[in-house]
């Protein structure tokens, strides 16, 4: 089936199996890799992204049901290091991030938590955070990156 | 001012958190660019033969390009007899090899399978989605066999793995008990416990892609060492090393699990010449649960002994380690829990003795510690329960039987040698950082007042063998080409250790040249034809070292061109490392860049190789306290606060050096707590899938004390330990003793991990009707 | 990691969908968040033939007073009923519960209908409408019928639901006694509940004791007889038959069951 999603402000428009997978639609479609599969049951959220700006496990989403819908990856946040969305630039800043696996998902999940949560408590961030696995960081850094970026934005 | 010591920002970030990084399967390079897709049929059964397997349907399946088993694998050189090892050139000493012999590993399962997830077919499909329905398709019949599931199982020998093989321990070594050892000891505790089987999971699964082309083949895998995997490949198929080219893009994790390159990914290479095409595999996480290496799973049982008044006189520890369907690594891994088996104690008699087993599980590899947590596990439980058995405040039975700051180098009763420490000091500042007393106070209010949720404390005192391969060496490259810039070729191989900063970071600190002009570059055996990679804590204390003294030596050249454009002695000259210029000492008017003197040295610029064999093993070293909460009334367990000193030695990027704390701690929490790979009475997984096993999220951990501690080694120019396995091994032990010390006062020695709420809940029961 | 190969349909109103169902006869099933099915579809463990989206329903997502009731859509997200200021007020339990199911991205997808209409008895909502005794709502291809919450899980993973019957509302009577507690045990924050509670006034209902969602008779009987909490809660594993599985043993879930219930109680005590 024709399937045109709006992926970073750009339709990407493909005709796709129907089976398949938000995430491949996304990495073999729309040709932006950052968005990982980590897992097969939903567990990991390697895979979030926005679909209309509520963070989602893109392998638990058909492209199907994502069609004439709005998506935002990690490579749809900035354009480069000097327009870092605040959840970025913290994350640098705070040494969120190791082998960079789980960052796309892992920034994405914050993203949306800070939209819906403007100054989380840290232990709101890790709960919200619970659906994100990583393995490198032990998630301290993570949540400190979380904290700074909501205090930046609350700032402005 | 050196920029060693201070906080940076790393230079890996802007990519990794813009576009991602690109790990195997992102690769969009042309060799790949019509690669077909391979997915693997694994057996569903711990233990059987393969009477058939039927591939017809699966053939003629939609997109199907190749089926393909054992019975195709008709183009390999035999392997290697057992006992070869690598060159001495190329390979380096590095990682322990299979056992070989009765004990042979298989590409594709021939004739029987020996665990739920071993490869017995492959099919090439031009998607993946078309290979997973033609994998469904592959027809296997397997005739059961009666299956060796646990360490008990396999020692009973009432079915033997292995027919050319005595028995199912595979390897068995260490003194049996000395008589009369525990003797003269006023009080023995001796117990049983398991340190228990985990999935190292690092978030990128295993991945491999490779193309054969013009007589070279080029392999992308997901790997801690790309020249070993290299020197493995060249090994199976029979080919010079200088025809293959192995290559690490970004990897997602790896924890001791992506050591080389793995059976599977074997496999992947050799298909992809069989078919003639380029060929790429991910896996997906349900076969990483059951197809990578698992770690840990060994049988302890502990002994030890001493005076009432609490001084450690005897100690043994006998390991049963599973080695599942293969023993891969053969007696590696107890051989270092035997080595650190003493741990920061002084004790007058240790003895340790191992047997590895094989049984029809996941083969066991190195995970994060690789040896080294469980030793520590084992002494730390050991001497806890010492402590109760006397009635003595488990910190002051460690700091009686601590090695003292005035001992070292100190030849511990295990083996090795620590170089420097000073574990008393380790110890008192966490439990000043923690405020121990009160903590106590606190514990004791709530057992006055019978609280539901009561408060344990739990401490662990460690020391760790780092770069214990360190007679391999690690090579570093430095060139400082015309414009000014420089490129570091490492040996090492990041996986998230973020080598790219820290290498930076040495060469702006030795020659001035700033981290932003500096390129690293890892993990490419035709740009870094020599190197052992990223395990066992080495890097930053071998290959960090290596490129510092090839930053040394560049300096040297440098001087010598410089001094010649200057027209002045060498001996006159200096290099201002904050600005980067050389001039004559005492005129700093007349000062020459880099850029100046890379151009005048010649068309190549500036260069240096280093192969820094001079190091040896290190010890870090520390203390952990974990203060944990249980809840009484259903056995779970939060963990509150946890406080840690770990001492590498010189820190020389502490943002980086406290990242690999934390990530180690979660990982030693999460086995104390939480995971654990279980199998059913027939070998059958029964944590297969993420939804089963129980990962450590962000939600069950608080934030993290780390306190400073910094003693350096003399054994290398650094004074630098390793850090990267150090807070997986001090963080289990203190906190499966912090759940047991809240329950203590019910009656309950010990609670084997993880201590899972149904777990503390059954200790807790079982002593109250005790 | 992949579904099996299957024939997409997208429902724009509720008669194509059950116009969509009867044509996909034996092997076609609903697609509203996906959160339940697509995993199990992913693993193969359901393999439909026609997946028949619902999710663009967008007339059957919504949160109102009728009545006397809270009326809440179907195909109301998770994330739409914790958040929602009227559930929060007038239905806390169920705004509470669905709070605490899966993660928020689970939550942005899930919605209480595919919930209820997949039945797993360690699922939240099952036994929060049952606690509130709630009235589901379904649409047909013989009509619109009402199916009452005791009467509507049938087995493990089994409704009342006819085939081809879409589930289009829950309506909730509003609470006569404020009080409310949800106790949800589990591992892991991310964890299905090994075992959960939910309270509302003298209703309790238990999560993952039996192959269903049950309500605890025996102590709502001793409750309204005046028994203190923990006297009530000694009854909480009867008539009730928890698995012994990898998280938990029998024994343990039906100790648990004790030690939840009384909880509940005195939290559902404390608020009203």
């Amino acid at each position: 089936m024709e399937v045109t999603v709006t992926v970073n402000g750009s339709q990407v428009a493909a005709d796709v199996a129907d089976r398949t997978l938000l995430v491949h639609f996304l990495r073999e479609r729309a040709n932006l890799t950052a968005t990982k599969v980590g897992c097969d049951t939903s567990s990991c959220g390697a895979c979030t992204v926005l679909l209309d700006g509520q963070s989602v496990k893109s392998c638990t989403v058909l492209a199907a049901q994502a069609d004439g819908r709005s998506v935002t990856t990690v490579e749809g946040l900035a354009a480069g290091p000097d327009e870092f969305h605040a959840v970025q630039r913290a994350f640098q800043a705070e040494h969120g991030l190791q082998c960079g696996f789980c960052t796309p998902g892992m920034v994405m999940a914050a993203v949306s938590l800070l939209n819906e949560n403007a100054a989380p408590t840290e232990e709101e961030v890790r709960s919200g955070l619970e659906g994100n696995l990583c393995r490198c960081t032990g998630y301290h850094n993570i949540v400190r990156a979380v904290l700074a970026a909501a205090a930046e934005r609350v700032a402005q | 001012m050196s920029i060693l010591g201070t906080r940076v920002v790393r230079t890996e970030d802007p990519r990794l958190l813009t576009v991602g990084g690109t790990y195997v399967d992102d690769l969009r390079v042309p060799e790949l660019s019509a690669a077909a897709r391979v997915t693997f049929v694994r057996s569903p059964i711990a233990h059987a033969l393969i009477t058939g397997i039927d591939v017809e349907e699966a053939r003629q399946a939609p997109g199907v390009v190749a089926v393909l088993t054992a019975a195709d694998i008709d183009d390999l050189a035999p392997p290697p007899p057992p006992g070869e090892g690598p060159p001495a050139d190329g390979g380096g000493e590095a990682a322990p090899l299979p056992l070989g012999g009765p004990w042979m590993e298989p590409l594709l399962a021939v004739d029987r399978v020996r665990f739920v997830g071993e490869p017995v077919a492959i099919v090439v499909c031009e998607d993946s989605y078309s290979g997973a329905d033609a994998a469904e398709l592959v027809s296997v019949d397997y005739e059961p066999l009666p299956a060796v599931v646990t360490i008990e199982d396999a020692l009973a020998n009432e079915t033997r793995l292995f027919p050319d093989a005595d028995s199912n321990v595979a390897v068995e070594s260490g003194a049996p008990a000395e008589a009369g050892a525990f003797a003269d000891c006023e009080v023995v505790v001796e117990r049983t416990i398991m340190n228990q089987r985990l999935a190292p999971l690092p978030m990128e699964g295993r991945a491999v892609a490779a193309c054969w082309a013009d007589g070279k083949l080029t392999v992308w895998v997901s790997t801690q060492n790309a020249q070993i995997s290299r020197f493995i490949l060249a090994g199976v198929f029979g080919l010079d090393p200088a025809s293959i080219r192995v290559v690490a893009p970004d990897v997602g994790g790896g924890f001791g699990a992506k050591i080389g390159i793995d059976r599977d990914g074997l496999i992947v290479a050799w298909a992809a010449k069989h078919i003639g095409r380029a060929l790429r595999w991910a896996e997906t996480r349900s076969e990483n649960l059951v197809g990578m290496t698992h770690g840990r799973d060994q049988r302890h049982v502990i002994k030890i002994g001493g005076t009432r008044d609490g001084r450690i006189e005897a100690y043994r520890l006998d390991v049963v380690q599973n080695a599942g369907a293969f023993p891969r690594m053969g007696g590696f891994l107890p051989f270092l829990t035997k080595l650190m088996a003493a741990g920061p104690y002084d004790i007058k008699h240790v003895e340790a003795a191992s047997r590895e087993v094989v049984t029809n599980t996941t083969p066991i590899n190195a995970y994060r510690g690789a040896g080294r947590p469980e030793a520590t596990a084992a002494i730390e439980r050991a001497v806890d329960l010492f402590a109760a058995e006397i009635g003595m405040d488990p910190a002051e039975v460690r700091r009686t039987n601590l090695v003292t700051a005035d001992r070292f180098p100190y030849q511990s009763p295990s083996g090795p040698v620590y170089d420097s420490g000073d574990y008393v000091s380790a110890l008192d500042k966490v439990l000043a950082g923690a405020g121990y007393q009160e903590l106590r106070a606190e514990q004791a209010r709530r057992r006055e007042r019978g609280d539901t949720v009561q408060l344990g404390l739990g401490l662990s005192s460690y020391v760790e063998i780092t770069a214990a391969d360190a007679n391999g060496g690690e090579t570093g490259r430095l060139d400082v080409h015309g414009d000014g810039t420089a490129t570091v070729y490492t040996g090492s191989s990041a996986h998230g250790q973020g080598h790219h900063t820290t290498w930076a970071m040495l060469v702006e600190s030795e020659l001035g040249i700033p981290m932003a002009d500096v390129t690293v570059i890892h993990g490419d055996t035709d740009l870094i034809p020599m190197g052992v990679g990223t395990y066992a804590s080495r890097s930053l204390q071998l290959g960090g070292v290596a490129v510092q003294r090839a930053a040394g030596e560049v300096k040297d050249q440098a001087r010598s061109v410089a001094a010649a454009m200057m027209e002045a002695s060498e001996a006159d000259l200096e290099l201002d490392t904050d600005s980067g210029l050389w001039h004559v000492r005492g005129d700093p008017a007349t000062s020459k860049t880099w850029a100046d003197v890379a151009t005048h040295a010649g068309p190549d610029g500036l260069t240096a190789s280093v192969n820094y064999t001079e190091g040896q093993p290190t010890f870090p070293f520390g203390a952990h306290l974990a203060v944990v909460e249980v809840d009484t009334d259903t056995g779970k367990a939060r963990l509150v606060r946890h406080v840690t000193v770990d001492d590498a030695g010189t820190i020389v990027s502490p943002v980086q050096a406290e990242g690999q704390r934390h990530g180690g701690i979660a990982q030693g929490v999460a086995q104390a707590l939480l995971e654990e790979v279980v199998y059913d009475s027939q070998g059958n997984p029964q944590t297969g899938t993420l939804a089963d096993y129980a990962a450590i999220s962000a939600a069950e951990l608080p934030s993290f004390e780390l306190l400073t501690s910094e003693t350096p080694t003399a054994i290398n120019p650094l004074g630098a330990k390793g850090i990267g396995e150090a807070g997986t091994i001090g963080a289990t032990p203190a906190v499966q003793n912090g759940v047991i010390d809240a329950v203590t006062h019910l009656g309950v020695r010990h609670i084997d991990m993880p201590a899972t709420p149904v777990r503390v809940w059954a200790a807790i029961s079982e002593a109250r009707e005790g | 990691m992949i579904p099996a190969s299957f024939t997409y349909k997208r429902a724009q109103s509720v008669d194509e969908a059950l116009d969509l169902m009867a044509a996909g006869g034996d092997e076609a099933k609903y697609l509203a968040g996906g959160q339940s099915l697509l995993p199990l579809m992913k693993l193969r463990l359901a393999v439909p033939e026609t997946l028949i989206d619902v999710g663009r329903l967008g007339g059957l997502s919504y949160v109102r007073d009728e009545d006397g009731h809270i009326c809440v859509g179907a195909l109301t997200s998770h994330h739409d009923l914790a958040t929602s200021e009227l559930l929060r007020r007038d239905v806390p339990l169920m705004a509470h519960a669905a709070g605490q199911v899966g993660d928020p991205q689970i939550r942005h997808r899930g919605t209480i209908g595919g919930s209820l209409a997949h039945a797993d008895p360690a699922a939240d909502l099952p036994a929060v409408v049952l606690a509130l005794d709630a009235t589901m709502i379904a649409q047909g291809p013989a009509g619109t019928r009402e199916i009452a919450a005791r009467d509507f899980f049938t087995d493990f993973f089994e409704t009342a639901l006819r085939p081809g019957e879409l589930l289009t509302e829950i309506r909730v009577p509003k609470p006569a006694q404020a009080g409310w507690s949800f106790q949800k045990f589990t591992k892991r924050a991310i964890d299905w509940a090994i075992v959960g509670v939910a309270v509302q006034g003298g209703n309790v209902a238990l999560v993952n004791m039996a192959q269903t969602p049950v309500r605890a008779g025996m102590v709502e009987q001793a409750l309204s007889a005046g028994a203190d909490p923990a006297a009530a809660a000694a009854h909480a594993a009867e008539a009730t038959n928890p698995a012994d599985d990898l998280n938990a043993t029998t024994g343990y879930r039906k100790h648990l069951a004790e030690v939840l219930v009384r909880r509940a109680i005195e939290e559902a005590r404390g608020r009203g």
